[in-house]
């Protein structure tokens, strides 16, 4: 089943000479439990991508079909509630608030639903007890290192019921062990049937996705095949 | 790889019979790096030589037992400080072949890149997921593994920069065939 798909997309900033086109007809299509890395130079159209793919923004033609359902056709109490429920986000800067705990952060998605407060808080414990971070539930953003608070944001993105998980250079500000843990607990999102879609520069990062998406001046330029199995690259003969 | 040095430090923890060697050569190295017998036992008969192992005389084949020697340590010391000459350019055939790309007429030096970004990226991707399903306890596996993806994220690297290298020095004049046989000429220098 299809969680993603652009059709045609096109995002237009401007009009005139000041005029930018970060997307020009964008087809792309991420299926259930599968994770795609969009891999691009910086303003390639990466952002902008992600942001039209989260309803954050509108594109300026095409359409967007989350869950089989188009953007378009959705009322805008409908789209947020979308966004609330469906669509986790994930930032370099981890965007977590600085006046909330590790779980409060977490709920606030929940909470922001509707979702009774005792029950928003079993989830956020359960999603933090996941990602190993039971203990620090109760601390603040600044008591967390860099690594956690990246485990933070990513237990608020998968909380509660999310089929679609939007991740921009999740791993910028991490060291390698950290971005690897980090992309470790993306994989396992993906496994148990998000469909992740992560945006990046560093082809590392991208390496952990299925399919990996090249766009470059807002298109898509080319794509990764699915690969042989790994056992090809131990096969005798190859040189490593 | 040197085998050679690799079979001296197996021995350096104690004795071992040449098909040990390999077996454990192989399980210390991921067995990302295959050996066959025939290999074990030329490099041992060159090392035995060479006075770096010993074995029991009369002993042969399989039941041969080798043991390092006092000069074979020192050789593996210094090897282990040895640094790898990194210091002159390799001659890196796809550096040729974007810089050959940049020549012939109607080739579109970009897409030649991304052919390779992708075939690299592809690689990654394997070797990824290796890693992602390898167990957390095999040390040298992952090891092997996170060398091999430096390597090959440092070429995704060079190719995003030559790219946009590229596009930036776009509408500029070319500077015409005399670049690669003057690069060619820097690299033999420093060699």
């Amino acid at each position: 089943m299809k969680a993603l798909e652009f059709l045609r997309v096109s995002k237009i900033y401007g009009a005139g000479p000041t005029e930018v086109r970060a997307l020009v007809e964008v087809d792309l299509s991420v299926a259930t439990g599968e994770l795609v890395a969009v891999m691009g130079p910086s303003g390639s159209g990466k952002s902008t991508l992600l942001t039209i793919a989260g309803s954050l923004e509108d594109p300026s033609a095409g359409e967007v079909l989350i869950g089989g359902s188009p953007l378009s056709a959705m009322a805008r109490n409908e789209r947020a509630r979308l966004r609330r429920r469906s669509i986790g986000y994930v930032f370099q800067d981890f965007n977590l608030l600085a006046g909330l705990t590790a779980v409060e952060n977490v709920t606030l998605p929940l909470e922001l639903d509707g979702v009774p407060a005792r029950r928003a808080r079993a989830a956020g414990m359960a999603a933090l007890a996941e990602l190993d971070l039971a203990e620090g539930a109760g601390r603040f953003p600044d008591e967390l290192s860099g690594g956690e608070r990246q485990r933070v944001a990513i237990a608020r993105a998968v909380v509660g019921d999310r089929h679609l998980l939007l991740a921009d250079e999740p791993t910028g500000a991490l060291d390698s062990a950290n971005g690897e843990a980090v992309m470790r607990l993306v994989r396992a999102a993906c496994r148990r049937g998000v469909a992740g879609v992560v945006v990046t520069h560093d082809a590392q990062l991208a390496s952990w996705a299925d399919r990996v998406v090249f766009l470059r001046d807002g298109r898509v330029v080319d794509q990764t095949v699915p690969p042989p199995g790994p056992e090809s690259l131990l096969a005798p003969g190859h040189s490593g | 790889m040197s085998v050679r040095h690799a079979l001296l430090a197996l021995l350096s923890e104690g004795p071992r019979y040449g098909l040990q060697l390999r077996q454990e050569f192989e399980a210390r190295t991921g067995e990302v790096w295959p050996l066959n017998v025939g290999q074990v036992y030329t490099t041992l008969q060159r090392l035995e030589r060479d006075g770096l192992v010993e074995s029991d005389a009369g002993e042969d084949g399989p039941q041969r037992n080798f043991r390092i020697t006092p000069d074979g340590l020192e050789e593996l010391g210094e090897w282990l400080r040895t640094p790898p000459d990194l210091s002159s350019p390799p001659r890196d055939e796809l550096v040729i072949k974007v810089l050959v790309a940049l020549q012939v007429p109607g080739v579109d030096v970009h897409e030649v890149i991304q052919v390779h970004r992708r075939y690299v990226v592809q690689l990654m991707q394997q070797w990824t997921r290796l890693k992602e399903d390898a167990v957390e306890a095999d040390l040298a596996f992952a090891l092997v593994v996170d060398a091999e993806l430096f390597r090959l994220d440092s070429v995704i690297r060079w190719l995003d920069a030559a790219d946009g290298r590229l596009r930036r020095h776009r509408g500029q004049p070319a500077e015409g065939p005399a670049a690669l046989p003057r690069l060619r000429r820097r690299v033999e220098v420093r060699r």
